[in-house]
């Protein structure tokens, strides 16, 4: 029987950082002591995508979003709003114009998204299936055993044009017809979801806010291409998403919809959990197979493709988490509703996880084509802190940066890439006037060069040399002549490594060096970060009009750097400054400042 | 083999977990995890150990072991502070509470106080980007973290 009233609390790892286990315990204790636990129902649901704000609580029908709740304010939120009808307002999100009353519609961040692949991320408990069945869950199963054959899926795909999440952005139906078309009585079918992007987190919340739609589209996947067998490759570093997809799992075969004979057909099919230690290079589609068959993560040449060759040398499709959260919604709504949705060049949505100096950081799923100023600015509130805007780094250790020129650009994998990035898996980072791009573009070439399996050379001594290099230009010891150095190294190993790990590893200097090349030049020539990053080429000073002389800064410097008598002007001695920067986070009176 | 099977224990959990996957192809990866799971770490005598059930050479455990991050040859301390270096981390000055971390416990990175109580450990993304600067302990995650905090959340684990 329906609820009178639905209190969803998010379950994700963001919100079950700050206690909101505890509130959900809370929240269900106080509904026992005002006796109302026939009326008002309490769900832990996954993430809602605004983790920023959490832990997050909302209340249905009325769509009342409480944000930065406390286990202490759980009782409240039920004597008040769920027994006398009255809101607590003090924890209602403020939207910025309109006066405390925050239905989701109303916020900016939920305004302009629509979500197709978090459809069920913050409505669901993800632990119940009957939840996920209540939403048309396994539907799109049933509909692929009993009223289509392989070739009818792989037509809907073709129509849906969906392409894969995972950063290539290859057709998905193209993939499964040549697993499918493969005579082969041995083949498997396998998830993606390693998530190594450092920055990204859409897999994640997919899987711990609804597992269930893996599973079953993986099933599909089964059915169509003729496999019997399935792997989720998932990161050791998600246990929550480990457990709930353990969960599902078991929910599932107790329903028939996993295991021998699916819903009666003669169709069986079950999926085993193997999981990733560490390794980014294991996203990549062959060294992921090798991992799953227990070795080391190299990867190997391709051809042939994992989808006639894959685990076990058997024919193999492969699909990112988003990819697969995006089948059964196809299967259920047609192709072509799908392909009404995006751009010429890419359907569908796209989860972005927006990160770094934003206002709202959180996950958003937003048509294809959706520029990057409606993103950053409408759904993400623009610059945190007032600070002005540099540039959004797309694609992750793979991409590039985009400028404030092209904020308008709208976004698919055609305009990402010719803006010299890439759409990757959907990390997007935003760096403001702080940010040291050079800096920046070190830390995704160290990441790169750690994470390089060393099995051909250009990427193990090409990744190296392009670290060094840009190591030199921060300490203030690079040359002119660095500049075509890095170019060269980059457009060799982009030609001659083994798998993308290598052939896109340069792509964050490359673009930098494209739009930020002044900036370059102002380390090499200049010995100057214009950004204030780099220690090796900034100084701290104080300003004699600025300082009052009340010695906090002083109080706290680690090295006794900072000198001067009470109510006198301090000054900073050179030679003991480690740079620690405690003293311009100190000072309340503006009077640090860094050079 | 060398070193006899009677050198380290494994629990009976442990015992039938291998047991139980023993028979199926690509088994490494899983039990190993297992084995980190019980002791923390992967000592010497329990991969010795784990080749002598799986029928493995212990060249090829080792060279799985030290090609994934996860696995860990020493030991950690009882809580492990794991402070996230990636991206989103970074930007909002990540590395600096490792830098506090040290400070505080007077350890560099990669390493155990003397009293085996902590031990510091630079990490990749775990996925709570929104919360940046996250650190995790044991399963317990710390989102917005700044250096203010660290002496806390250190004493909230004596
Ligand atoms: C170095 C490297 C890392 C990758 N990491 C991932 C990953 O973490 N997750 C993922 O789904 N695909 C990753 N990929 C892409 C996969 O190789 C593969 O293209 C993808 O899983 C195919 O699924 P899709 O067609 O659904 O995108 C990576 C590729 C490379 C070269
Ligand atoms: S490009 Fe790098 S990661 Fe890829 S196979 Fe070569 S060395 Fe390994
Ligand atoms: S930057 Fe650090 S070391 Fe240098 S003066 Fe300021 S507080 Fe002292
Ligand atoms: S904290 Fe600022 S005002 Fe106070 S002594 Fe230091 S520089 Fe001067
Ligand atoms: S984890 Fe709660 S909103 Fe993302
Ligand atoms: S970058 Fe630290 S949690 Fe993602």
């Amino acid at each position: 029987m329906p609820k009178r009233n639905y209190v969803l609390v998010c379950g994700g790892t963001g919100c079950e950082s700050s206690k909101a286990d505890q509130i959900f315990r809370n929240l269900k204790i106080a509904c026992t002591e005002q006796g109302i636990t026939d009326e008002v129902q309490v769900v832990k649901t996954g993430c809602f995508g605004f983790c920023e704000q959490g832990p997050i609580v909302k209340v249905l029908p009325d769509e009342t979003f409480y944000v930065k709740v406390t286990p202490e304010d759980a009782e409240e939120i039920i004597t008040e709003h769920l027994v006398k009808g009255r809101k607590v307002s003090r924890l209602e999100y403020d939207t910025k114009g309109s006066t405390k009353n925050a239905k989701v519609d109303d916020i900016q961040f939920y305004q302009k998204q629509f979500r197709i692949v978090l459809r069920n991320c913050g409505v669901i408990d993800p632990e119940n299936i009957d939840e996920y069945i209540a939403r048309d869950g396994y539907a799109a199963v049933e509909k692929v055993l009993f009223e289509m054959s392989p070739d009818d899926v792989i037509q809907e795909l073709k129509k849906a044009q969906l392409r894969g999440r995972g950063g290539a952005g290859f057709p998905t139906w193209l993939k499964w017809s040549f697993t499918k078309d493969v005579e082969e009585s041995e083949k498997y079918v396998v998830c993606n979801a390693d998530e190594g992007d450092p920055g990204a987190y859409m897999d994640r919340s997919t899987l711990e806010g609804d597992p269930h739609s893996i599973l079953e589209a993986m099933t599909i996947a089964g059915r169509t291409c003729g496999a019997s067998r399935g792997y989720i490759y998932i990161r050791a570093e998600y246990p929550l998403a480990i457990k709930r997809l353990k969960i599902a799992m078991q929910q599932a075969r107790e329903y028939g919809l996993l295991g021998d004979n699916i819903l009666g057909s003669d169709f069986s099919f079950d999926i085993e959990i193997r999981l990733g230690a560490g390794a980014f290079v294991c996203g990549e589609e062959t060294a992921l197979l090798a991992s799953i068959e227990g070795e080391r993560g190299m990867p190997r040449p391709r051809p042939p493709f994992p989808a006639v060759k894959g685990v076990w040398n058997k024919p193999t499709v492969i699909n990112n988490v988003e990819t697969w959260a995006n089948i059964p919604v196809i299967i259920l709504k047609g192709g072509d509703w799908f392909s009404k949705i995006g751009t010429e060049d890419s359907k569908g949505t796209k989860v972005f996880a927006l990160t770094g100096k934003i206002s709202n950081s959180g996950l958003v799923e937003v048509p294809m084509g959706t520029t990057l100023r409606e993103i950053i600015y409408d759904i993400g509130g623009g610059i945190a802190n007032g600070k002005k805007f540099k540039a959004v780094q797309t694609g992750g250790p793979s991409g590039g940066v985009i400028t404030a020129d092209y904020l308008d650009t709208p976004i698919d994998y055609g305009t990402l890439t010719s803006l010299g990035s890439m759409m990757g898996s959907g990390g997007m980072i935003i760096m403001d006037e702080d940010d040291c791009i050079v800096d920046v573009t070190k830390f995704y070439l160290g990441f790169s060069v750690e994470e390089s399996c060393g099995k051909c050379s250009p990427c193990r001594i090409g990744g190296r040399s392009l670290y060094n290099i840009l190591d030199r230009i921060t300490k203030g010891e690079g040359e002119m002549a660095d500049i075509g150095k890095m170019k060269d190294i980059g457009l060799a190993m982009k030609k001659a490594s083994l798998c993308g790990l290598g052939q896109t590893a340069p792509n964050p200097i490359l673009s930098t060096l494209n739009y930020f090349e002044d900036e370059y030049l102002a380390h090499i020539k200049d010995k100057r970060c214009p950004a204030g990053t780099c220690k090796e080429l900034i100084s701290f000073h104080i300003l004699a009009d600025k300082c009052i002389g009340c010695t906090a800064c002083a109080r706290k410097c680690p090295t006794g750097a900072i000198t001067g008598e009470r109510r006198q002007v301090h000054r900073i001695d050179p030679d003991l400054c480690i740079k620690c920067g405690v003293c311009l986070e100190t000072c309340k009176f503006d009077a640090v400042f860094v050079r | 083999m060398a070193v006899a099977d009677g050198t380290i224990t494994f629990s009976p959990a442990l015992n039938s977990f291998i047991n139980e996957w023993k028979v199926k192809p690509g088994n490494l990866i899983m039990v190993l995890h297992k084995v980190q799971e019980e002791f923390g770490y992967i000592p010497r005598a329990a991969a010795d150990k784990v080749a002598g059930m799986l029928e493995v050479p212990l060249a090829k455990i080792y060279g799985v072991i030290t090609f994934y991050h996860f696995f860990k040859l020493e030991k950690p301390g009882k809580y492990n502070i794991q402070v996230c270096l990636g991206t989103a981390c970074y930007l909002k000055g990540g590395s600096n509470l490792v830098d506090e971390l040290q400070g505080l416990l007077g350890i560099s990175i990669n390493e155990v106080t003397k009293d085996g109580k902590f031990s510091i450990e630079g990490v990749r993304c775990v996925g709570c980007c929104g919360l940046a600067p996250v650190l995790v302990v044991g399963e317990e995650v710390h989102g917005k973290v700044t250096k203010d905090q660290l002496p806390g959340i250190i004493a909230s684990y004596t």
